[in-house]
């Protein structure tokens, strides 16, 4: 994209981007340096984050969190103890805000529904097949409408690796654009698996597309593949959010997930967020941090700043 | 110290990807000091054992040779430190060796290993450049590790003599195989033990104590090993050995003859001896 | 079904409360250095009180408060030092054996790894620079150059086929203030690599963490003699020093107007000569670049060190189709760099060095806006004490512009348009400077094409200000000669004799 206002709608069923369009943007993606990126997010790292700051930036870290569980063996059961935990991190400190959501299988949905009604903590699917988003494109978006027909207020996909890498971009853009119709109004995060693209320049593309398409959030990962997030990789789509949003007007949130089990980690990719996009992507509505041991890990975090002494795990409750 | 102390006498095992393993096979032979002690019950490697090592080798090496230049000088040079603090038990497996002067050989071991350690971000300005080609195009020739050596150590001189084939090899990046000398294999037993504390990656050194010609031809016929260093193999071996390192057409090195004392033994032409020279083309237009 | 109006629906929800995120402030603690009242000169292995009988004060440009009192050497302090240097190099240092050699310069790098915190704090205390460069840039390059160059000391004989090398002699050494302690470390590793002692002459604003130097020369044992620091102003101490006919060679970074004065008082004189100088390098953007990396390039190119560089990408030429695009970024980068309290681990752009270079940067600052350019700073709050620059851009700049011609030395960038190579290749070579020479594009041929004809000892390619001790640094034309690092950098401490020694 080298040129600003260059972008004209030119798409079908009102949507802006046709898949012509969609197809150009993405080949002709901003060039990427990796060295320079992650030396960069390197830098970036080794902000400085103390006392209030700190405080502020951990407890944001919570209000950003979509508190994960994605196993076969996930119960009724489970997601029930979640989801108190998600309403109430810490059952001893009223000033510990509730996540932003909770994130699922599809089977778990309603029990989720239920347990969060009028909690404020949103319900998120995961939904068309994932992990590997292989499945036959019908099946995948009669799943995407069903777990929307059970209440899920957000639902995350995946983008099509297969045809993405393959150079079927047309497909690959199609099949989002049809999942964003099937998901009508609810929020949609396109997960890119930026541990499976190659190259920083597959990412920059992999976000262009998921953005033209429609998605509400680019997202890092499923999780499932032991390369989850990373600071350049999160650094490289948050640039490409920068740049779609000088083009286009519209803000596209950043989802970091997989593998971000420490305070640390969270701080350091609010630094890379707030450095990269500015102060309008720090709330919930732009940005989020998938993760499950994290929560603790920040609660332990909190009460170090507060108190000055290093916390225990056994302190903190196990959902 | 009293007189009355009892010694705790020293178990002398093999170095394999960073830990200490006894010979898969159970076996052990007795080294005994030139004047007919016994020193120690040291591991016999098996086969087995040198196929695990050559693993251990083959996975480390990209990790190794993925460090800057710089980092490989600065872990190899404080090796050296590491030496320095232990020469006395290495002063002392020398004189049990027969040695007639054990700190002329420490000596003459740590400045080697000090001074093949500042070749690692050299080496390549010195034997690699750019090629004046005749056409519009950018060439340079680089040169790189060859990957797995394995390295046969001399008989004699069982310090320096393992530290002139060691070091030169692990400077540009490869990992390696060693066969110790199997009169006096304790020093090289000491080295590994102080490669182990380092911070030399593990499996980038292994250490294998044994028979020399037990262990040898089994090394020269591995297809996963892309060099092997024969300085140390005796001669009526050689033969055999390059005939067996054929099979995967691997590299086969001698170093000359020389006093190992003197400046001719060490060279940067042994460490390019076990590295590819790559060269690579680009055209040259706006 | 969704619809555009729907996509719009979701974008109109007003973000929450956006509070404030500060880094608050960070400082490194100052406890790790231990400033003494006074120091004095380091002549024959000791510290000496000066028989000039003279101290200055240095201060820090960041609060304007002094930090110490330093020796002055005068013109016998010179004489006395250059006879040190003379006589170890003559008994302790030329025959010694070169593998031993190596160990005591290792000795210096490993000692300023162990206290490298310590040189970081005090670098920034003195120059002004920001910790996180002391820290991550000047200290750790530092120490990797007295490593890398250890290393040659007893591989001489492989440096330069079909010769035998010989050190020179007595090796007089002047280091400038915008890297003091880095550019003691070009100088002294391969001259004392090479065989030679050593009279070094750190600058007026900048001496303290040369006589930290001096101290772990002091502590790794040097034979007496072998290198000798003394401080005091360019134009009586440097002059002397320069002067003093038992020198044989002379190593000058700075000015390219000192390095002149320089060049006409050793001519006829045949002492050896290296100049590191100034510089005008230009930045070059095309429209493939990857464009992001090439803002961090551009923003490091002039803001890294307050832009107090000699290889500093102070013209920055943008191909016009990208131009509009590439300014909004830099903008918009500018407004997030940090310019504050140099000991503060947060702090991008820290003090200018002196009232003497922040006036000189203010003076062509001026010229610019006078002459037509259109100037933008970004808002930032500067400290009331010491000594403080905005980062500064200037577009609408043409080629005859001062801004354009003459050095800065100073946080200031100005912007030039190009349509294609050729005039990018033009423009760029287009003064008497060579220095360095950036290059951003994601085409491998274009990038080597452009290098091939930069008029530059230093070009990037899709990266800037790197540095390494293996790497060659040093100017074409008017940016001197000679090069520091790599093999080549030993050459110019060396006679290279085709015959035995």
């Amino acid at each position: 994209m080298s040129q600003a206002g260059e972008i004209e709608p030119s798409g079908a069923a009102g949507l802006p981007f046709g898949s012509k369009d969609a197809v150009r943007l993405v080949t002709r993606a901003t060039a990427v340096d990796a060295v320079g990126l992650q030396e960069r997010a390197a830098s970036l790292g080794k902000r400085s984050i103390k006392r209030e700051s700190k405080l502020w930036a951990l407890d944001l870290a919570i209000r950003c969190m979509d508190l994960t569980t994605l196993e076969g063996q996930d119960t009724a059961g489970k997601i029930i103890a979640m989801c108190a935990k998600a309403v109430r991190p810490d059952p001893l400190d009223a000033t510990i805000p509730p996540v932003a959501a909770v994130c699922l299988y599809p089977q778990l949905v309603p029990v989720a529904v239920g347990q969060l009604k009028n909690t404020g903590v949103k319900v998120a699917s995961v939904a068309g097949a994932f992990p590997s988003g292989l499945g036959p494109l019908d099946a995948r978006l009669a799943e995407i409408r069903e777990v929307v027909e059970m209440g899920a207020d957000e639902v995350d996909i995946v983008l099509n690796r297969s045809l993405f890498l393959g150079g079927l971009y047309e497909s690959a853009f199609e099949e989002l654009v049809a999942a964003r119709e099937a998901v009508g109004s609810v929020c949609l995060k396109v997960i890119l698996e930026i541990g499976e693209l190659g190259s920083f320049d597959r990412v920059r593309q992999a976000s262009v597309l998921a953005m033209v398409a429609g998605a509400d959030f680019i997202k890092t990962s499923t999780g499932k593949l032991s390369a989850g997030a990373t600071p350049p990789g999160a650094l490289c789509m948050m640039e490409a959010a920068r740049e779609f949003f000088q083009e286009t007007g519209r803000r596209v949130g950043v989802k970091v997930a997989g593998g971000v089990r420490r305070s640390k980690q969270a701080v350091q990719y609010l630094v890379l967020l707030h450095e990269t996009l500015g102060p309008e992507w720090m709330t919930p509505d732009r940005f989020r941090i998938g993760a499950s041991s994290l929560l603790n890990d920040v609660l332990m975090q909190i009460d170090k700043e507060r108190t000055g002494r290093y916390q225990g795990p056994d302190y903190f409750t196990i959902d | 110290m009293s007189e009355d102390r009892v010694e705790v006498r020293r178990t002398a095992k093999l170095y394999v990807g960073g830990e200490f393993p006894r010979s898969e096979s159970g076996r052990s032979y007795e080294v005994h000091s030139a004047d007919g002690r016994l020193l120690a019950w040291v591991a016999r490697a098996s086969r087995k054992d040198l196929r695990d090592a050559v693993r251990a080798a083959r996975s480390a090496q990209p990790g190794w040779a993925g460090k800057t230049a710089y980092n490989r000088g600065q872990i190899l040079y404080r090796v050296a430190e590491l030496m320095e603090g232990r020469r006395a038990q290495f002063e002392m497996e020398l004189a049990d060796a027969g040695a007639s002067d054990p700190r002329r050989g420490v000596d003459a071991a740590i400045d080697r290993w000090v001074w093949y350690a500042g070749w690692c971000d050299k080496v390549h300005q010195v034997l690699g450049g750019t090629n004046p080609v005749a056409g519009p195009y950018f060439n340079f020739t680089i040169p790189e590790p060859t990957g797995v050596v394995g390295i046969v150590a001399p008989p004699d001189q069982s310090l320096l003599g393992v530290v002139s084939r060691l070091a030169p090899v692990i400077v540009s990046g490869n990992t390696t195989v060693v066969v110790a000398s199997e009169k006096a294999p304790l020093p090289a037993v000491s080295l590994s033990e102080v490669l182990a504390t380092s911070d030399v990656p593990a499996g980038v050194v292994n250490v294998l104590t044994g028979l020399t010609r037990e262990l040898v031809p089994w090394l020269a016929g591995h297809m996963d090993v892309n060099a092997i260093d024969v300085t140390g193999v005796p001669d009526d071996l050689l033969k055999q050995v390059e005939e067996l390192a054929a099979g995967n057409v691997k590299r086969v090195h001698r170093a000359p003859e020389v006093d190992p004392f003197s400046p001719g033994a060490q060279s940067p032409y042994e460490i390019t001896a076990l590295m590819e020279m790559k060269t690579v083309w680009h055209p040259i237009g706006a | 079904m969704g619809d555009a109006t729907d996509i719009e629906k979701r974008e109109t929800g007003t973000p929450e409360e956006t509070p404030p995120w500060e880094y608050a402030p960070a400082p490194e603690s100052t406890e790790v250095v231990h400033l003494r009242d006074r120091y004095d000169l380091f002549v024959g292995g000791r510290f000496v009180e000066p028989k000039s009988g003279r101290y200055f004060t240095t201060i820090n440009p960041a609060t304007e408060e002094p930090l110490a009192e330093v020796a002055e050497a005068g013109e016998e302090d010179v004489n006395l030092a250059v006879r040190a240097a003379r006589e170890a190099f003559e008994e302790r240092w030329r025959d010694l054996r070169g593998k031993e050699r190596a160990k005591f310069i290792y000795r210096i790098a490993r000692a300023l790894q162990e206290r490298s915190r310590e040189f970081a704090v005090l670098e920034t205390m003195n120059n002004g620079k920001p910790i996180k460069e002391s820290r991550d840039v000047d200290v750790p390059l530092a120490a990797a150059h007295f490593f890398y160059y250890a290393g040659w000391a007893d591989k001489l004989e492989y440096a330069f086929p079909g010769r035998t090398p010989r050190p020179l002699g007595v090796a007089a050494q002047i280091t400038p203030w915008n890297f003091p302690l880095l550019m003691c470390a070009w100088k002294l590793a391969p001259a004392l690599a090479a065989g030679n002692t050593v009279v070094l002459k750190p600058a007026s604003t900048t001496p303290l963490t040369a006589l930290l130097l001096a101290e772990v020369i002091e502590q790794a044992e040097l034979p007496p003699g072998v290198v000798n620091v003394i401080p005091g102003p360019g134009g009586k101490t440097g002059e002397w020093l320069a002067r003093h006919p038992d020198v044989a060679k002379i190593a000058f970074t700075g000015s390219t107007e000192i390095g002149k004065v320089l060049r006409r008082s050793v001519a006829g004189t045949g002492k050896r000569l290296t100049l590191e100088l100034g510089g005008k390098a230009a930045n070059i953007v095309f429209e493939d670049a990857p464009l992001d990396q090439a803002i961090e390039g551009i923003v490091n190119g002039i803001f890294f060190n307050q832009g107090e560089v000699c290889c500093a990408g102070s013209r920055l030429f943008v191909q016009e189709s990208v131009f509009e695009l590439l300014l909004d970024k830099l903008k918009a980068r500018l407004d997030t760099l940090r310019v504050g309290d140099p000991l503060d681990k947060n702090t991008d752009v820290g003090a200018i060095n002196s009232r003497d270079q922040l006036e000189k940067i203010t003076e062509l600052v001026q010229s610019g806006i006078e002459e037509g350019a259109e100037i933008y700073q970004p808002d930032c709050v500067l400290p009331e004490r010491g000594f403080w620059f905005r980062p500064t851009l200037f577009t609408n700049v043409s080629q005859s512009h001062r801004i354009a011609r003459e050095e800065i030395f100073g946080p200031v960038l100005s912007i030039l348009t190009f349509r294609t190579p050729e005039e990018a290749v033009e423009k760029a070579n287009n003064t008497p400077y060579g220095l360095s020479a950036g290059i951003w594009t994601d085409k491998g041929s274009r990038i080597l094409w452009m290098a091939e004809r930069m008029k530059a000892g230093v070009v990037w390619a899709n990266t800037f200000n790197r540095f390494d001790p293996s790497s060659p640094f040093g100017g074409y034309k008017e940016s001197g000669f000679g090069r520091e690092g790599g093999r080549h950098g030993l050459q110019p401490y060396l006679h290279l004799d085709g015959g035995a020694a």
